[in-house]
């Protein structure tokens, strides 16, 4: 390859491809095929946004965290405790959420990125067990055990008005994404990327090339825990609910496996595991409702198994 | 302690094998299940009952190591977690099918439900049987592992795998064996302890956290780090639980956190 192609090459990845068309027009789609299931579908656009932003520290990074469910929850509380003390606008709900949770990423990440492999994946757990105990404590604002309630959400813009069947609600949840997704796309493929990507593959090379490997670890977690909030926030204002359970450990779990199922690093593995994962749980809990965990485990076993690197490693597999 | 007895099982496996084990509580109460089903359903007693877990936990695990985790040694950590998981949710139904979401209960045999007197004072007898369950094992485990061949084979495996084959060891025997040593601890810890870790569906996950954080803190592969982990958080979490009650869960997590930079490979765990 001559240097110009190579050049070349490199360009061509930044450029949007058709393909990237495609989760787009299936969600669009997917409004008018199932009306019924708007609500779900706003859950999964939402989670697929949580999912996106864990796929910031855990693909591209190579930060194992199993507690990031603690900003997802802190945008989830501060978006809720707006609503509920009388600031119902949604969008700067969203702001909120993002700014908080993105103080607590940055807080958490200046102790936390300090260590690496189990280390860093018991200290986040840690943090994000601290950030629970701490709203179950606090139940005079958060609402303890019995959630958060009484929040009331002021229609968008003051105009689109969250209806009993979701359609502002998907609305809502899709133009987030898609403006998030278009940001992340941007971190992904600018320098500040690549670099997270080297950090990723070899630490101690970008050590050696002069790259702030702290900092920009710290970055990184920052924004994504940023996005992780406003995914938060967005579940909150679509279903006006905050419970204990967003902060939970389950729920980080959860999303790593929907990430890991839909494959990792590739910007496009929440857009596959979260709606199959989500998908699958809403069918079985309505086929077995006492034992659909245990179809979901099977479909984690399977994948391990038989699709390694998750759905979309798959695929890969097949176009070699 | 009983936080020790299964988390020693955990470092087992994840320290000595290097594989991320989340489905470690699974063992755990499959060997708390046996004990209470065998004690209440066919009136065995306790001690026979606790060896009988030991021994089907660990016989238990053989097969699904050689169907789902041998496929797994030294590839993707994320796999194995994924893996594991499953296995998780899939103990939880399971459990759930088979004996009930209630959780089950265990009387502690008489010679047990008393108290010692020691003169001094007297200790409740099933917690002092525990602590000195531990010990044994404690011992007998460092035994094993440092001054046995099986153990020196052992770690040979872990520190490197293809110079332990070239010298005709059989890892992947050896590693089936460690695995179902390391399940049949969790067995067994599961058993003992099923008085005070309640034994029910979602006991994998509800105390994977503790699991982890003891065998974090301890260092893994190491058989004395979980010993004098469990031992520090126990005696630390119930003193500021008293002293603070209101900050006790607080203290617990700060703890780790800081020993956790202090070592991030653990009190005892090999850099």
């Amino acid at each position: 390859m001559t240097p110009s192609r190579a050049v070349e090459a490199f360009a061509r990845r930044h450029r949007y491809h058709p393909f990237e068309a495609l989760p787009w027009l299936a969600a669009v789609a997917a409004y008018f095929v199932f009306p019924d299931y708007l609500a779900l579908g706003a859950q999964i656009l939402a989670t697929i946004l949580f999912a996106l932003s864990a796929d910031l520290v855990l693909g591209y990074a190579g930060i194992v965290t199993l507690g990031h469910a603690a900003f997802f929850g802190t945008g989830a509380y501060t978006a809720g405790i707006l609503a509920a003390h009388g600031w119902g606008e949604p969008i700067t709900g969203l702001i909120a959420g993002a700014g908080a949770a993105a103080l607590s990423g940055f807080l958490s990440g200046l102790v936390v990125l300090r260590t690496t492999g189990l280390a860093l994946l018991m200290q986040t757990l840690v943090v994000a067990t601290l950030v629970a105990e701490a709203a179950n404590k606090a139940s005079f604002i958060t609402g303890g055990d019995d959630g958060l309630q009484g929040m009331e959400v002021w229609p968008i813009c003051g105009w689109f008005h969250f209806d009993l069947f979701g359609h502002t609600s998907y609305a809502y949840c899709l133009a987030v994404l898609f403006l998030c997704w278009l940001a992340a796309r941007r971190i992904v493929h600018s320098p500040f990327g690549r670099s997270l990507t080297g950090i990723r593959e070899n630490v101690r090379r970008m050590h050696a090339i002069g790259a702030p490997v702290a900092r920009r670890r710290l970055t990184i977690y920052t924004i994504s825990a940023a996005l992780a909030g406003v995914s938060g926030a967005l579940i909150a204002q679509t279903t006006q609910f905050v419970s204990l359970s967003f902060l939970s450990l389950e729920r980080s779990g959860t999303v790593l496996i929907m990430l890991i199922i839909g494959g990792v690093g590739r910007l496009y593995g929440p857009f596959i595991g979260v709606p199959l994962y989500m998908v699958a749980q809403n069918r079985f809990s309505e086929i077995d409702p006492v034992y659909w965990y245990f179809w979901i485990g099977l479909l984690m076993v399977l994948v391990v198994i038989f699709a390694r690197g998750g759905v979309l490693g798959l695929f890969d597999r097949f176009r070699r | 302690m009983v936080l020790y007895l299964i988390s020693v099982g955990l470092s087992v496996t994840m320290g000595l094998m290097g594989f991320v084990n989340l489905a470690h509580g699974v063992f755990a109460m499959a060997g708390g299940y046996v004990v209470t089903s065998l004690m209440s359903r066919w009136g065995v007693p306790f001690v026979p009952a606790l060896l009988g877990a030991a021994v089907a936990v660990s016989l238990g695990s053989v097969p699904i190591e050689r169907l789902l985790y041998r496929r797994l040694y030294g590839g993707e950590e994320l796999d194995q977690v994924l893996l594991t998981m499953g296995l998780v949710f899939m103990s939880v139904a399971g459990a759930t099918y088979v004996w009930g979401p209630l959780q089950q209960p265990l009387q502690p045999p008489p010679w047990l439900s008393g108290a010692i007197d020691l003169g001094v004072r007297s200790f409740p007898a099933y917690r002092s049987f525990l602590i000195l369950c531990g010990a044994a094992l404690v011992t007998a485990l460092w035994l094993g592992i440092e001054r046995t061949r099986f153990g020196a084979r052992v770690r040979a495996s872990v520190d490197n795998l293809r110079m332990a084959q070239s010298i005709g060891i059989d890892t992947s025997r050896l590693f089936m064996t460690t695995f179902a040593l390391g399940s049949g601890l969790a067995g067994l810890g599961g058993g003992l302890g099923a008085d005070l870790l309640a034994i029910n569906p979602g006991y994998a996950l509800q105390n994977l956290a503790y699991f982890l954080i003891v065998v974090a803190v301890g260092g893994l592969g190491s058989i004395r780090g979980p010993f004098v982990a469990a031992l520090l958080l126990g005696i630390a979490d119930s003193g500021f639980k008293y002293l603070l009650p209101e900050f006790g869960a607080f203290f617990i997590y700060t703890l780790t956190m800081a020993i956790l930079l202090w070592r991030p490979h653990g009190l005892f765990g090999r850099a």
